[in-house]
């Protein structure tokens, strides 16, 4: 089953509230995504977002679930801006998941 | 304390600014102007309005003679923060301009309606709110999470026709760049601690790459790097230091080119301005001269990709060859 989230109800047009990021994080992407559920993030009507806002929707399910965050978590209706955010968390995140021995 | 507001408040003259600014008697505020011509930046007025704020509007006044020009310091609400009356009369319908005036967030709330608001002030289109939206966005950010500054993020902006430019100063009287750093970097000087901020991939919440669940520190070096790109300044002062971003020459025609370490980038820094006890950022963007965003946004990700890259390999162990 898929759990559909739409941002914009929780953000407005721009998505930069990172309390509303922590949020969702907690209270819906995270507890799917341990079931193993898919999880969409919708973005329609999302104009822009901060990396500070995607980093906290998304920087821990892929630090902590890994794969099954990667397999589960996908992306509805974004812009090319927005497109590019994503895609940078990603990028960095997963350079980041091996060699980190400073906690 | 004392503060002058010159004619010539533009970010390229920060320092100056900042070497002339009298912290001694913290307990008062006099603001002076240039007799004939007062210019400021939205950064010379946040700056000013959060020393008035943490000294109380009953401490703070605007003395001697303040030209005409000085009817701006009004229109951003300078006045408001001090006992002085402002001497200048003028119609509602002439505040039309496109600036937004001293501004006080306090919480994440406060931060999103301002976001929502600031943009019919501003007349921007879309694409340039986007620019602006994220700016103020990561910026104020910043202030509510890592300052611990009583009375919030002071934000002020201003977009200025002629020039197509917008902008954007924000200040805060929290604890500084340097403590924040300090836990997990130990910074040895105030410009050792913004430099740190700057780098890509450094936040003072964690030595862990990635950051933590809420911080990558990210925010900083974005915001460089559009200044860098729209070729305009960009100012940091926190402590006793203050760095510069210098203009890129518009005659160069390649795209300005991004660096991680802050190093690298045309600056000016200093370590020994008036020891000031919270942060100010401040950025200029020519909108003519921003790219499509997610364009800007795809080369700044490059570096910072790169720059975590570069700094995990240092850590990687080296083979012992006997």
């Amino acid at each position: 089953m898929k759990k559909i989230i739409k941002i914009l109800k929780q953000t407005g047009d721009f998505a930069e509230n990172k309390d509303v990021a922590k949020d969702l994080r907690l209270k819906k992407i995270m507890p799917a995504l341990l079931k193993s559920n898919g999880v969409i993030l919708d973005f329609k009507g999302v104009n822009g977002a901060t990396q500070s806002f995607i980093h906290a929707l998304i920087s821990d399910p892929i630090r902590e679930l890994k794969d099954r965050a990667f397999d589960n978590l996908s992306y509805k209706n974004t812009n090319d801006a927005i497109r590019e955010i994503i895609s940078i968390v990603y990028r960095y995140m997963q350079e980041s998941l091996d060699g980190n021995d400073d906690k | 304390m004392k503060v002058f507001l010159s004619n010539q408040g533009n970010l390229r003259n920060f320092k100056s600014f900042t070497e002339s600014i009298d912290l001694s008697h913290p307990d008062k505020l006099e603001i002076t102007t240039h007799d004939k011509w007062v210019t400021v930046h939205p950064a010379n007025l946040v700056l000013a309005a959060a020393l008035a704020m943490k000294v109380g509007k009953d401490n703070t006044e605007i003395t001697g003679k303040v030209p005409e020009t000085g009817r701006y310091l009004d229109r951003m609400g300078l006045y408001e923060l001090t006992k002085t009356s402002s001497p200048f009369i003028y119609r509602k319908k002439e505040e039309a301009g496109r600036f937004l005036p001293i501004k006080v967030i306090k919480d994440s709330q406060g931060q999103s309606r301002f976001i929502t608001d600031m943009v019919p002030l501003l007349h921007l289109s879309e694409k340039n709110a986007t620019v602006v939206k994220y700016i103020i966005g990561e910026l104020v950010r910043n202030v509510l999470e890592h300052s611990f500054a009583d009375d919030g993020a002071i934000v002020a902006a201003q977009y200025y026709k002629k020039t197509n430019r917008v902008s954007i100063g924000i200040c805060d009287t929290g604890i500084g760049i340097w403590k924040s750093m300090w836990k997990y970097w130990r910074p040895k000087t105030d410009i050792d601690a913004i430099k740190l901020a700057l780098t890509p991939g450094i936040t003072g919440t964690t030595r862990r790459e990635g950051g933590t669940s809420e911080n990558a520190g990210a925010g900083l070096f974005f915001i460089k790097s559009i200044a860098k790109i729209s070729r305009n300044y960009f100012v940091v002062y926190s402590g006793s230091a203050e760095y510069t971003l210098l203009k890129h020459d518009k005659r160069v025609k390649n795209k300005p080119r991004l660096y991680a370490d802050p190093n690298r980038d045309p600056h000016s820094e200093t370590n020994t301005s008036s020891d000031f006890q919270g942060t100010l950022v401040a950025v200029d963007i020519s909108l003519d001269e921003t790219p499509e965003f997610n364009d800007l946004l795809a080369s700044i990700g490059e570096v910072y990709h790169q720059a975590i890259r570069e700094r995990k390999k240092e850590k990687y162990r080296k083979p012992k060859f006997i």
